[in-house]
């Protein structure tokens, strides 16, 4: 049989559709197919986690001759069951695009020259000896990301943390789902989901809080719609700020003023209450009452600080709280109708129904991100909808690796692979495990990702590491921070696989190699930790991000530290890492085991996943003899925190009289630099645009395609309109989707961000838009 | 030269009139279901004006409900 590469492509077309037809019709037979059988010898199919969001769906690679040449989903992982979502079945046409970096590349004169890679590695460790001798150990930085393979984060702060003793280590994740951390911490103590995925096939009525899940998780948006499908019981709510196309596929979709999110939850606990739906068994075992610090600040200004302190009170203090939150007087603030707030909390109140409430960037990029977390989890409380199959309050992630590499290792300023800085305890575990005195890791945090920016526009940061993100797009207030890293005695070291806006700015550029060039493992959004082998050799130089950081650390003298062959790096990386986690709380699995399945849920304890944490059916951890047991607090209780509206940091005036909200797209990945190199992707959503209500554009004298002007106080982009396209805002209220470096929308953004989490809010600010 | 997968899915009953239909079109393979209706269908033009001029006849057939694409490769197309 004459089997060539193209006839292999065309099977391989004919294989995911039918594996998309496999999950869409559960039984299909396609007898005419013969498949792959013909290419025995020639294809091998490896399996991954897809890298391109967080859902953790798993695929299987075909590669033919060293070239991955096909994308079908992993029938075998849970996740995905097959199906893939635009982004999955294209994700290998990302890494062959005309313009990879495959040499490493130096500043000199003001040009980038090619230089071996082993010569950019000499000149990164010599900068960072020096600017350490000449400012201190905290004028270095490493700047990393979501997308950090697990090994590439864990050497990252073992280098930086552990042996050059600053704190400087910072991801992008703390743009995404910092506030769901400080959410999962304030309530229970302890970070991560109680729930996975199954809560979607067994839930009655699903609420996404500002999440268009369509977009931007589709392959569980389509799990829910087939569990819609299956059984008649089942209704979704669209809960959100403008209609997206989950408002379109929900049940009822309801709109909220921005920032009134957090009046309408506790309204939705004050009917709970005013109807007796509280679930009074639950509460009176499980639950504690507690109010922190109100009126918090924004942020805004350099050096920014802000402790929370927590004080207990009573049920009936809670409920006194609440008395501000009639559903009538929400109405006004929000705009939702006290009927519709009524008929939510009727749905949380229904003992019948098993509730699972999603959300992800809506609530999370939000100045009081960490509070709505707290009162989406207080909802569930009340009514004791958590920890069990159906009913879960579920923060998605939007990174292959938030959870797993952000989270979990620890690569915040504050946290270390288990615990924090501050703790002494913490401090003593990382030391001893990683070989490295008594007292070589500071125990004081030094700069969350916002401030790591200021720092380095103030020279307090001299030297800064990028790896695997593009801040010159994503970082709001973006002039300041460019403008930053270009000052004089700023040295910038960027590792990448395509140029972006942020290559442009460095003074070294590592080439990178990307996913599946490299082993490596990703943690999911609910707690499954996906391992992928090696299926490809990076082109020319490429390097993974752990080599990369292992090669820096041995020029700086951490070979001890850092001891580990090229053929055996990751699985040693992993093996002692796990020792941060060992125990029934948080233990991870072995790497023999990774290798063998398609992803592996934590706590794994005694060869057996835990899928409901806090539930003493599921959990491993569980102690108190009780059915459930929230161990994290050190009262063994969740905690309902008494959260209230304040409002956004600024809000549209009579001169800027729009919101500016930004979000993303189906068929990119985050700022572009990878999908807008796939011919597919790029051609189905060839750039970004500026969403206007119809009445809106029509007062603006504005139609489809036309140039609008969108300024804030900080800075001002032109960009086509879109009227009646995929989304539609309310009146007042522009939408524009960050994936394309053509139109830098974070020039106008705000850097105004959570007091708790630090996570900046890219959903509100005030612009006025003008035709341009 | 670009490659497609598809799904198509028939308007009820019309299965078999879809089935002849991209049968006899150029550049057309088709892997119809066993026991459901819906056909596997992969594309394979040798150029971009060819590949629009078939989406064009694929758009127009009476008997299609619905297509969705499931993979596209081209080797020669890439954005600037």
């Amino acid at each position: 049989m004459n089997f060539d590469r193209r006839s292999f492509i065309k099977a391989a077309a004919a294989t995911s559709a039918i594996a998309t037809a496999g999950s869409l019709f559960p039984g299909v037979t396609f007898a005419g197919w013969t498949g792959q059988e013909g290419a025995s010898g020639m294809v091998s199919w490896k399996k991954t986690p897809c890298r391109f969001c967080g859902t953790g769906c798993g695929v299987l690679v075909g590669v033919s001759e060293g070239r991955a040449v096909a994308v079908k989903g992993d029938p075998n992982c849970s996740v995905n069951k097959g199906l893939c979502c635009v982004k999955g079945y294209h994700s290998i046409q990302a890494l062959y695009g005309k313009d990879r970096l495959t040499t490493a590349k130096v500043r000199r004169n003001g040009e980038m020259v090619e230089v071996p890679i082993s010569e950019a590695l000499d000149i990164i460790a010599e900068k960072i000896q020096e600017t350490i001798k000449n400012h201190g150990k905290d004028s270095v930085a490493m700047y990393g990301s979501g997308q950090w393979t697990i090994p590439d984060g864990y050497v990252a702060s073992k280098l930086f943390k552990g042996c050059l003793s600053t704190n400087n280590v910072e991801a992008n994740a703390r743009l995404c789902m910092s506030s769901a951390v400080t959410g999962f911490m304030t309530s229970f103590g302890i970070d991560e989901p109680m729930g996975c995925y199954e809560d979607i096939d067994n839930a009655n009525v699903f609420i996404t809080w500002g999440n268009n899940m369509a977009e931007m998780h589709p392959v569980l948006f389509s799990r829910m719609l087939a569990t819609r499908k299956r059984r008649k019981n089942v209704e979704i709510i669209d809960f959100a700020t403008r209609v997206t196309r989950t408002s379109q596929a929900a049940d009822k979709s309801i709109l909220f003023r921005p920032q009134t999110d957090l009046a309408v939850a506790n309204a939705i606990c004050h009917e709970i209450i005013r109807n007796d739906w509280v679930n009074w068994e639950f509460v009176n075992k499980h639950v504690s009452f507690h109010k922190g610090k109100t009126n918090i600040g924004y942020g805004l200004e350099d050096n920014f600080a802000f402790t929370d302190k927590a004080e207990d009170m009573s049920f009936e203090e809670f409920k006194t709280f609440l008395e501000d939150y009639s559903p009538e007087e929400v109405e006004r603030l929000s705009g939702v109708s006290a009927r519709d707030i009524k008929y939510m909390a009727a749905l949380y109140g229904d003992p019948a129904k098993k509730v699972t409430s999603f959300w992800c960037m809506g609530m999370n990029q939000h100045t009081r991100g960490t509070w709505i977390n707290n009162l989406v989890y207080n909802i569930h409380l009340l009514v004791g909808k958590i920890s069990t199959p159906g009913n879960s309050p579920f923060s998605l992630t939007g990174q292959p690796s938030a959870c797993g590499t952000v989270r979990e290792v620890g690569t915040l300023t504050h946290a270390l692979p288990h615990g924090v800085v501050m703790n002494e305890h913490d401090r003593q575990m990382a030391e001893e495990i990683w070989e490295l005195p008594a007292g070589s890791i500071d125990p004081k945090p030094t700069y969350h990702t916002v401030e790591m920016f200021r720092a380095l526009d103030r020279g307090d940061i001299r030297f800064m590491w990028i790896q695997v993100t593009n801040p010159m797009v994503t970082m709001p207030k973006l002039k300041r921070y460019r403008d930053g890293s270009l000052k004089e005695d700023r040295f910038i070291v960027v590792s990448d696989v395509y140029p972006t806006p942020t290559t442009d700015v460095a003074d070294v550029i590592l080439p990178a190699a990307m996913w599946i060039e490299q082993e490596g493992m990703y943690g999911n959004s609910e707690r499954r930790t996906q391992h992928f082998e090696q299926i490809l050799q990076p082109p020319g130089e490429a390097m993974s991000d752990t080599w990369q950081i292992i090669e820096v650390a041995r020029r700086l003298g951490y070979e001890k530290q850092f001891p580990w062959s090229e053929d055996e790096y990751i699985g040693r990386i992993w093996e002692e890492y796990r020792r941060f986690h060992s125990g029934p709380k948080h233990e991870m699995a072995p790497y023999t085991v990774l290798q063998q399945r398609s992803g592996v849920q934590w706590p794994f304890v005694n060869g057996k996943e835990t899928r409901w944490r806090f539930n003493a059916k599921h959990d491993p951890a569980c102690s108190n003899g009780e059915d459930f047991h929230f161990y994290g607090q050190d009262d063994n209780r969740a905690w309902i925190w008494a959260r209230p509206y304040e409002p956004a940091a600024e809000s549209p005036d009579s001169e800027y009289n729009f919101w500016l909200n930004t979000g993303r797209v189906i068929e990119h990945w985050h700022t572009g630099s990878m999908t807008r190199r796939v011919p597919v992707l790029h051609n189905a959503m060839p750039s970004a645009y500026a969403e206007l209500n119809p009445e809106d554009a029509a007062d603006l004298g504005v139609v489809n395609g036309e140039m609008v002007k969108i300024t804030s106080r900080r800075g001002s982009i032109a960009i086509p309109a879109s009227i009646k396209g995929r989304g539609v805002p309310p009146r007042g209220m522009v939408f524009v989707p960050f994936f394309d470096e053509s139109y830098l929308i974070n020039e106008v953004t705000l850097d105004a961000f959570c007091p708790i989490s630090k996570q900046p809010d890219y959903k509100k600010c005030a612009v006025k838009v003008e035709k341009a | 030269m670009p490659v497609f997968g598809y799904l198509a899915i028939p308007k009820p009953g019309a299965i078999e009139t879809l089935r002849t239909e991209l049968s006899t079109m150029p550049y057309c393979d088709v892997i119809p279901a066993e026991n459901r209706d819906v056909i596997v269908l992969v594309t394979d033009t040798p150029d971009d004006t060819t590949e629009r001029d078939l989406q064009e006849k694929l758009k127009s057939l009476s008997a299609l409900q619905s297509l969705s694409m499931t993979f596209g490769h081209n080797d020669e197309q890439q954005p600037e």
